[in-house]
């Protein structure tokens, strides 16, 4: 009994999640240096606002899919979701004179049931995410197009709407702060996803399917409902990028939004969070995402061919996916 | 003694093809150790399965504390207290030890949503400390060693109030200290009152832990005896006691003096401990263990299927070293898998395309074209040479018997020129026609000068078809017996020798 070894809790800290979010941390600042000696236009206040405002929309869509991440499942919908779901802000709103509140209701209630069908399809259905999500991405990206007569929908009649993502709460009480309110809201939903992720039944739940399912399952847990939920909660957070996205364009642009799935889903990969579940953490994504459109002003910046930016962002994005998978083969 | 907890009767169950469990019976006290033991196959799982609801039963009762319970999904078991630890461990491995403990039933901190992790890991502590175990709630599962998942798992089952708690073969994976460890666990746990059943293949651990032994035998239950008053021989005896009901072993004439391969001091972490042996031309090499003793693992290390840590594997006199089975088909050796659907056929493509797989630069015209009329006609031969009833070599091989699907398979190896076949299991889930006919085309390989290894867990197969038999147990070769030595007391014996038990005797 004297020799029992007992294993300290903070042994696992840097040989898990946490490694790679030091090292995304790490990245970030690096790239944050290079850009800054590079070009003058880079590391000034209006600029680094416009990363801010760029992170907002991806951010937000990228803390829903990390739930669905550590599931290990996946959501390639939410682009497609998110612009459907700024559509319907935009028909509430402009199409129907309906006050503004109702209209992000109306969108982020779109994002959750679009979520919901997700998730009866995973987990009732029985079909892999892959392609219950897939079929969800060309279904809401068909509906935003039908709804929307595939044309914009501005928000001109109603100046508060665009308030919502461009005004600043901050800048009023603190004359010369002026932090868009997009930017507040992606961290204020980044706190609070994180708080269900750690403090609730749901992310316990998450967790608990992506590492074994099967054991999750044999507790007792009901594994079908939680993963609903969770695809739910995904759904929702689409909804709301939809209405930050919507709020900052002033318009649902009903053909933006396909491949907005993946930089989200590469946010969180670069987070530390693992494409085979059980692992990941919501501050994680958030550098991650930063990373991304840190690079994307800065390689624009840099006038970099917007090609070309595409191109680096897919390196990175199966470096850090490797980078996941040589962690996971050591331990 | 007090009532019994558990009465298993008459309890049937069949799955397709196999009469797994006919007229079984068990029964439990509070506060014994009860072992089950049997050779692989003998039903003590199925039977355990049955009692916690992962199985249905299809005849029998079950009654619990005297009264007959019906238990139709394991979280039943649960719930009238019947926890189950199964030699896969279900712990999810990202969490720590108190979240798996409570996954399900975690406390609520005001709110229903919201989770009490305080309370969890001090409760998961308080059940620990009842245990007599230093473990910290807050270690992620992932960072602890078997032995202690193991611990984690049986305080699950205790914070369920479990009253039964079944073990199936539980130091499978455990050192010496880490099994001393577990028993003063089980000790106590009976102490207390608990009963549990000790699922074990280890027949000499059964005497360090257990009051009652009970014996099955092909779905049957033989006998229960107190341990105290029984000998391991006399348990052998009972566990092997079957009529042998092949007829005389057919061996073909000696063999080949001729040695194709050697394998020197092979080692793989700790599934293959220094693995010595030679292989003769003409030879049929039989392996035998129970399950798990490592020779499926040192099959695919001499195949390259798997890396090995170190040791030296001799072809026909020469070191080679093999990292693929690319190498290892090069070289002349073929490896039967004992999941023939999954690793050796391609179910849905027909014969033709099976049979001339691993051959294929064999068939290649000057434009690296395979020509069809040659690869047909080398199947069509090989149809013919093992007899492989199929309507035509056009026909999917997933519609063909287990049997013929075996005979494709070495239809493939044939043609890929190897004369080095190692078989695992070759005749599993084959019936029993189909199994002679597979005999016969071994013996007849032999004949033909290929050397075979064939791995086997049915011991009346080793028997009837080895001229020599190699015995592992953990990893380890622990007996060579020739075809007048093996029977099956000498080969179970050689099976269930662990290694405390080797240095025992060899010091």
């Amino acid at each position: 009994m004297e020799t029992t070894q007992i294993t300290s809790p903070k042994a696992s800290i840097f040989q898990s999640d946490a490694l790679q979010r030091i090292l995304a941390f790490a990245g970030l600042i690096v790239l944050f240096i290079v850009f800054s000696l590079a070009s003058p236009n880079f590391l000034t206040l209006s600029n680094v606002i416009g990363i801010l405002i760029a992170t907002a929309v991806n951010g937000v869509l990228a803390l829903g899919v990390t739930y669905v991440i550590i599931t290990a499942g996946i959501d390639l919908s939410i682009g497609t979701v998110m612009t459907l779901s700024a559509v319907m802000t935009g028909v509430f709103i402009t199409f129907w004179d309906l006050p503004v509140w109702l209209g992000v209701l109306a969108g982020v209630t779109t994002g959750a049931l679009c979520g919901l069908a997700n998730g009866v399809m995973i987990s009732r259905m029985k079909l892999p995410p892959f392609i219950a999500t897939l079929g969800m991405l060309n279904i809401a990206k068909g509906l935003a197009l039908v709804i929307s007569g595939l044309k914009p929908i501005y928000f001109n009649d109603d100046p508060v709407f665009n308030q919502i993502s461009m005004g600043s709460v901050i800048g009023a009480v603190i004359p010369g702060f002026d932090i868009p309110n997009a930017v507040l809201i992606l961290f204020g939903l980044a706190i609070l996803a994180s708080l269900i992720l750690n403090k609730t039944v749901l992310g316990r739940y998450t967790f608990a399917l992506g590492s074994n399912e099967e054991a999750a399952r044999l507790s007792g847990v009901n594994v079908a409902a939680w993963k609903t939920a969770i695809y739910t909660l995904c759904g929702a957070f689409a909804g709301i990028a939809g209405v930050i996205m919507a709020a900052r364009l002033n318009s649902a642009q009903p053909s933006l939004g396909q491949g907005y799935e993946l930089d989200a889903i590469a946010a969180a990969v670069i987070g530390g969070t693992s494409l085979s579940g059980g692992e990941g953490t919501m501050l994680g994504t958030i550098i991650g995402a930063f990373v991304i459109s840190t690079l994307t002003n800065g390689l624009r910046i840099l006038s970099v061919p917007q090609e070309w930016q595409t191109v680096v962002t897919g390196v990175i994005v199966v470096l850090a996916v490797y980078a996941d998978i040589i962690r996971r083969r050591k331990s | 003694m007090a009532e019994p907890i558990i009465v298993m009767e008459g309890i049937e169950k069949s799955f397709p093809g196999v009469h797994a469990l006919s007229q079984a019976r068990f029964d439990l006290y509070p506060g014994e150790v009860h072992a089950l033991v049997g050779e692989n196959g003998a039903g003590k799982s199925t039977l355990m399965k049955v009692l916690t609801g992962i199985y249905p039963k299809d005849a029998g009762r079950i009654l619990y504390k005297g009264v007959e319970v019906n238990i139709p999904n394991p979280r039943a078991a649960q719930l009238l207290g019947i926890s189950i630890i199964h030699q896969e461990l279900n712990l999810m491995p990202h969490l720590t030890v108190a979240q798996n403990i409570f996954i399900g039933r975690e406390a609520r901190a005001g709110l229903p949503f919201l989770l009490d992790e305080d309370r969890i890991n001090e409760q998961a502590a308080e059940l620990f400390r009842s245990m007599h175990l230093k473990l910290d709630p807050r270690t992620r599962v992932n960072d602890l060693t078997v032995a202690r998942q193991q611990m984690v798992e049986i305080a699950k089952a205790l914070s369920y109030n479990a009253e039964v708690l079944i073990m199936d073969e539980p130091t499978a994976a455990l050192t010496d200290t880490e099994i001393d460890e577990l028993f003063r666990i089980i000790r106590d746990l009976r102490d207390q009152g608990v009963g549990v059943v000790h699922i074990s293949h280890r027949l000499e651990e059964l005497k360090k832990i257990s009051d009652r032994v009970t014996v099955m035998r092909d779905g049957r239950y033989v006998n229960t005896v107190p341990t105290a008053e029984t000998s391991i021989d006399q348990i052998i005896q009972m566990m092997v006691g079957r009529t042998i009901y092949e007829s005389s072993p057919e061996l073909p004439e000696q063999a080949n003096p001729e040695v194709v391969l050697e394998v020197r001091n092979l080692r793989r972490g700790n599934v293959i401990k220094d693995v010595s042996f030679q292989l003769r031309r003409g030879e049929i090499l039989g392996f035998a263990g129970l399950v798990g003793a490592g020779r499926t693992e040192v099959a695919r290390a001499i195949f390259g299927a798997d890396p090995i840590d170190g040791g030296e594997i001799w072809v026909r006199g020469r070191p080679v070293r093999i990292r693929s089975p690319q190498d290892a088909v090069r070289l002349g050796i073929g490896y039967l898998s004992e999941d023939r659907k999954r690793y050796g056929l391609t179910l849905g493509m027909d014969v033709e395309s099976n049979v001339v797989l691993a051959a294929f630069n064999r068939f290649l015209g000057p434009l690296g074209w395979v020509q069809s009329d040659r690869t047909a006609a080398c199947t069509q031969e090989m149809v013919r040479a093992l007899a492989i009833k199929t309507p035509s070599i056009q026909q999917r091989v997933k519609n063909l018997s287990g049997g013929n699907q075996q005979k494709v398979i070495i239809g493939k190896w044939l043609t890929a020129d190897t004369d080095i076949l190692i078989f695992d299991e070759p005749t599993r889930g084959i019936d029993v026609g189909a199994k002679s006919e597979i005999y016969h085309l071994l013996n007849s390989l032999a004949q033909q000068g290929k050397a075979i290894i064939m791995i086997s867990s049915e011991l009346p197969e080793i028997l009837r078809m080895s001229h020599r038999v190699v015995v592992m147990c953990e990893g380890r070769i622990t007996g060579e017996l020739s075809a007048a030595e093996a029977t099956q007391e000498s080969i179970m014996r050689y099976a269930t020798m662990r290694g405390e038990i080797l240095r025992q005797n060899s010091g």
